[in-house]
């Protein structure tokens, strides 16, 4: 053939311009892929690339290559490419989707990758209904690494690690995967299509660029699994790897459609997405804008007097014990002083005890550990147990209990035992107890202005009955107190 | 300015959306998860993105995919899931990708228990994953540092183009303190490197695989060179009455607040006793150590941990001061009346002068203001 008459043909189909005319990624042998001749990679590679150019979409679009074959994605795809790390693809592929709603993501993965170690990933991803598109290449064999089994492996199939074949007793049997996610109810279109033979091949092709389409019309989560032949690994010539595909692959694997809810979701209307806000309104947005937060009463407080209270609040979960101290700390707060709340947390928290420690002071406070209070406030009697000898010397116990336990006495530490569960009961309800505590701790300190504690009480209590319950508690407990100690 | 009362935690995701960020993936994990809530509340309301992943896995991955994509992301978790996350935290630093994870740190190994403890310093600090790579790490000590530090965080990450660590114990991320926060936000930027799905962005790739041996290698000592830079420009650490210190205790996070209630003892005692809190522990302030060297007679480092960071210190000493050890384990937490006898006990043996603390009068005088 001369070149003049070269120059006469006219080019029905050449290569997509989503191809690098040239794979200068590759540095050496620019004009070959690194796929084995008769893999079926290339095929596939080259059906993405038209899909991609005939939605126009090829600014858009960003290919997500993991590990495996799939890996050199970036090689030949002029998009934008993110290549990850292995079985991750759908993962990676969400979080770029989600940020970028204009862009068209791909993830091209093969058998291992997406249905062993990744099989979470795509589960969650086709679960979620994210609308990305997911290009599956199931050649039923771990091919980079070597041939070794996969998921997808058939029962009798030769690999390395099943040099006898795969046994179901031992190995299980080949995954479905179109199958299984068809079983969720998010994903818009699952198809199995094979590269047995060319009106496989066609079918394949126009499956690939009804899920990029479904992509790009936003309807969702689209899954194509292409069955592909590797010649070299299955130790087969590229034409009888085809033939198996189609004569033994599909047996196992049939081809068709397991899901199509495009039509429903092109009926539904689009989900309207919210515009973001502008960036002066996110303080407020986020409830940190300094106009909306309180003046506080500084101002009543008494400027000569030194301030260093240190409390441990201690009680069963559901008594009340992190609010009392977050009470306190809130007031202290809205007076002018430095504060600090540390809770016990966790599970322990659910049916067990429950502590706070909760510091108030004029100065920077260091450690916001109490490890020796000031006032102890004991809402049961193993938290008595556990922290009574740890109370300062000159130091005050308030303890709900009509009793104090004459082990736990100390004559170098003043102590209120009232029943205030019961007094809290008969005001109204047992569960301001706490309240009612605060109030006789509020008594003792007698450092924290009204004004503080009312307003430490709206921020932390928005029910009006808990309101105007608290603040009778309040009022008690500062009576009790006085009582207790005229009493003395 | 005013201040309002706020945990550790809920500050980390308010400070983060004021810098900028727009993506939060995360998985529930005790004491990390009111992070993952705040975020699932405030991520939607100010045009980011909040997805639960399906594992710490998934989400380092997703963290991975936003950061590619050129949005500022973060996460957070502690011991287990930070664990799940290495081989996602070293193919972002072999790629390049700026993302920010707190670490609210918990008792281990294996599943240990939910009590503050300081044992991921290994996994964090010298990097759990593999290869040659570093992660920036900050460890703040108050819930204003997790908010300060969170935007700091940001701004190292974007500007080394590396994950940044916010590691902070339980309780930092527990506890409720006074907080302000800047007001104005950070507005959101494109990095000219980043996969954005547009015609500008199209030729951009993010790849942590490198076939050839020369290339990679050059690559690694790209990323050295980063790393010395910001050991060079970006080391931090709070000192702490150490301007005639004797005796510099050493610890971070809430260990560092337990030293300075014990310097403030230690020194009520006669004992010229500092604080030297490192805030960076990668980059480790070594240079603020040396220079403490000159006065002090010796260093005490004080841990959550079997003294994961007591070989940076003995690293930045090198062999120049002694340095003791004391440590609290398995969530327990030493109390600064046991670090302070600690504290005594080794200026005895050292024959450093101290008198005898006139107890009653500092108690009265505490008492008198109950």
């Amino acid at each position: 053939m001369s070149n003049q008459s070269v120059a006469e043909y006219e080019v029905a189909r050449s290569k997509a311009k989503s191809l690098y005319p040239r794979y200068e990624r590759k540095e050496e042998l620019q004009h070959q892929t690194h796929f084995c001749p008769g893999c079926g990679h290339g095929i596939v590679h080259k059906m993405v690339a038209q899909a991609i150019d005939e939605l126009g979409v090829q600014d858009r679009t960003i290919m997500v290559g993991p590990v495996g074959c799939s890996v050199f994605t970036y090689y030949y795809f002029d998009t934008g490419n993110v290549q990850s790390a292995h079985g991750r693809a759908p993962a990676v592929a969400t979080a770029i989707r989600r940020s970028r709603p204009e862009s068209i993501v791909i993830s091209y993965q093969g058998d291992g990758d997406l249905s062993a170690i990744g099989s979470a990933e795509i589960l969650h991803a086709a679960n979620r209904g994210e609308n990305i598109t997911v290009i599956f290449v199931n050649n039923a064999i771990y091919s980079m690494t070597g041939g070794q089994a996969a998921p997808t492996t058939l029962l009798g199939q030769k690999s390395t690690t099943t040099p006898n074949g795969r046994n179901a007793a031992t190995e299980g049997y080949p995954l479905h995967v179109s199958e299984l996610l068809s079983t969720l109810q998010a994903p818009a279109y699952i198809e199995r299509v094979g590269l047995g033979d060319n009106k496989q091949i066609a079918q394949a092709s126009r499956a690939i660029k009804r899920a990029l389409d479904n992509q790009v019309r936003g309807l969702g989560f689209s899954l194509i699994e292409v069955l592909s032949p590797c010649p070299t690994i299955w130790k087969m010539t590229p034409v009888d790897s085809q033939h198996w595909v189609r004569d033994v692959m599909e047996k196992t694997f049939p081809l068709g459609v397991f899901c199509d809810r495009t039509k429903e979701r092109l009926a539904a209307p689009a989900a309207q997405s919210v515009p973001a806000p502008a960036l002066d309104e996110l303080p407020g947005i986020l409830g940190v804008a300094e106009e909306d937060l309180p003046e506080g009463n500084a101002a009543a407080m008494a400027k000569e007097q030194e301030i260093d209270l240190e409390v441990r609040i201690a009680g069963f979960g559901g008594q009340g014990v992190l609010l009392l101290g977050e009470m306190l700390a809130e007031a202290g707060l809205d007076a002018g002083l430095e504060v600090s709340w540390l809770p016990s947390y966790g599970p322990e928290m659910r049916s067990g005890t429950s502590n706070c420690h909760v510091r108030l002071s004029r100065q920077t406070i260091d450690s916001p550990l109490v490890t020796a209070p000031t006032v102890l406030v004991a809402m049961n009697e193993p938290s008595l147990r556990k922290f009574d000898r740890s109370v300062r010397s000159g130091g005050w116990i308030i303890y709900d209990g009509d009793e104090f336990p004459a082990d736990c006495a100390r004559e170098d530490v003043h102590v209120l035992a009232l029943p205030f569960t019961r007094i809290a009961d008969a005001m109204g309800d047992k569960r301001a107890a706490n309240m009612v505590m605060l109030g006789a701790v509020l008594e003792r300190s007698g450092v924290l202005p009204q004004a503080s504690i009312d307003a430490a009480l709206r921020r932390l209590i928005k029910n009006p009955r808990w309101v105007e319950l608290d603040e009778r508690a309040l009022a008690r407990g500062r009576e009790l107190f006085k009582e207790a100690l005229a009493e003395a | 300015m005013k201040k309002q009362l706020m945990k550790g935690n809920e500050a980390i995701v308010k400070s983060a959306i004021l810098a900028g960020c727009r993506a939060f993936y995360g998985y529930p994990i005790t004491p990390a998860s009111e992070i993952a809530e705040a975020a699932a509340e405030f991520m939607p309301k100010t045009g980011g993105v909040y997805v639960q992943a399906e594992s710490e896995v998934a989400a380092i991955n997703m963290l991975y995919g936003g950061a590619s994509a050129g949005v500022r992301v973060m996460t957070a978790s502690s011991g287990p899931g930070i664990s799940l996350m290495q081989e996602g935290i070293s193919y972002m630093a072999g790629a390049e990708l700026p993302c920010v994870i707190a670490d609210i740190t918990r008792a281990g190994p294996g599943l240990g228990n939910i009590g503050a403890e300081q044992g991921d310093y290994h996994q964090v600090v010298k990097g759990g994953g593999h290869g040659n790579y570093r992660t920036i790490v900050l460890a703040p000590h108050s819930v204003q540092e997790m908010a300060d530090l969170t935007a700091l965080a940001f701004e190292l990450a974007d500007c080394y183009r590396n994950p940044v660590v916010l590691m902070a114990d339980g309780f930092i991320g527990q506890m409720m303190e006074p907080v302000e926060f800047p007001q104005s936000a950070t507005p959101t930027h494109l990095p000219e490197w980043a996969v954005a799905g547009t015609a500008a962005s199209r030729g951009n790739l993010i790849n942590s695989l490198s076939l050839d041996f020369d290339e990679l290698e050059k690559h690694i000592q790209k990323l050295e060179a980063k790393y010395k830079l910001a050991e060079q420009r970006e080391t931090r650490a709070e000192e702490w009455m150490t301007g005639d210190a004797e005796i510099v205790l050493v610890g971070y996070g809430i260990v560092g607040r337990i030293l300075k209630a014990v310097t403030a003892e230690a020194r009520a005692a006669g004992l010229k006793v500092g604080v030297l809190r490192p805030i960076t522990l990668y980059p480790f302030p070594k240079v603020q150590f040396q220079r403490l060297a000159f006065n002090a007679r010796l260093f005490v480092v004080v841990e959550m941990s079997n003294g994961q960071m007591l070989e940076d210190v003995k690293l930045a000493l090198n062999g120049s001061r002694p340095v003791e050890f004391l440590n609290r384990m398995g969530g327990n937490v030493p109390s600064h009346e046991e670090v302070l006898r600690f504290v005594q006990e080794l200026a005895r043996r050292e024959g450093l002068e101290q008198k005898t603390p006139d107890r009653k009068t500092a108690e009265e005088e505490r008492m008198a203001n109950v």
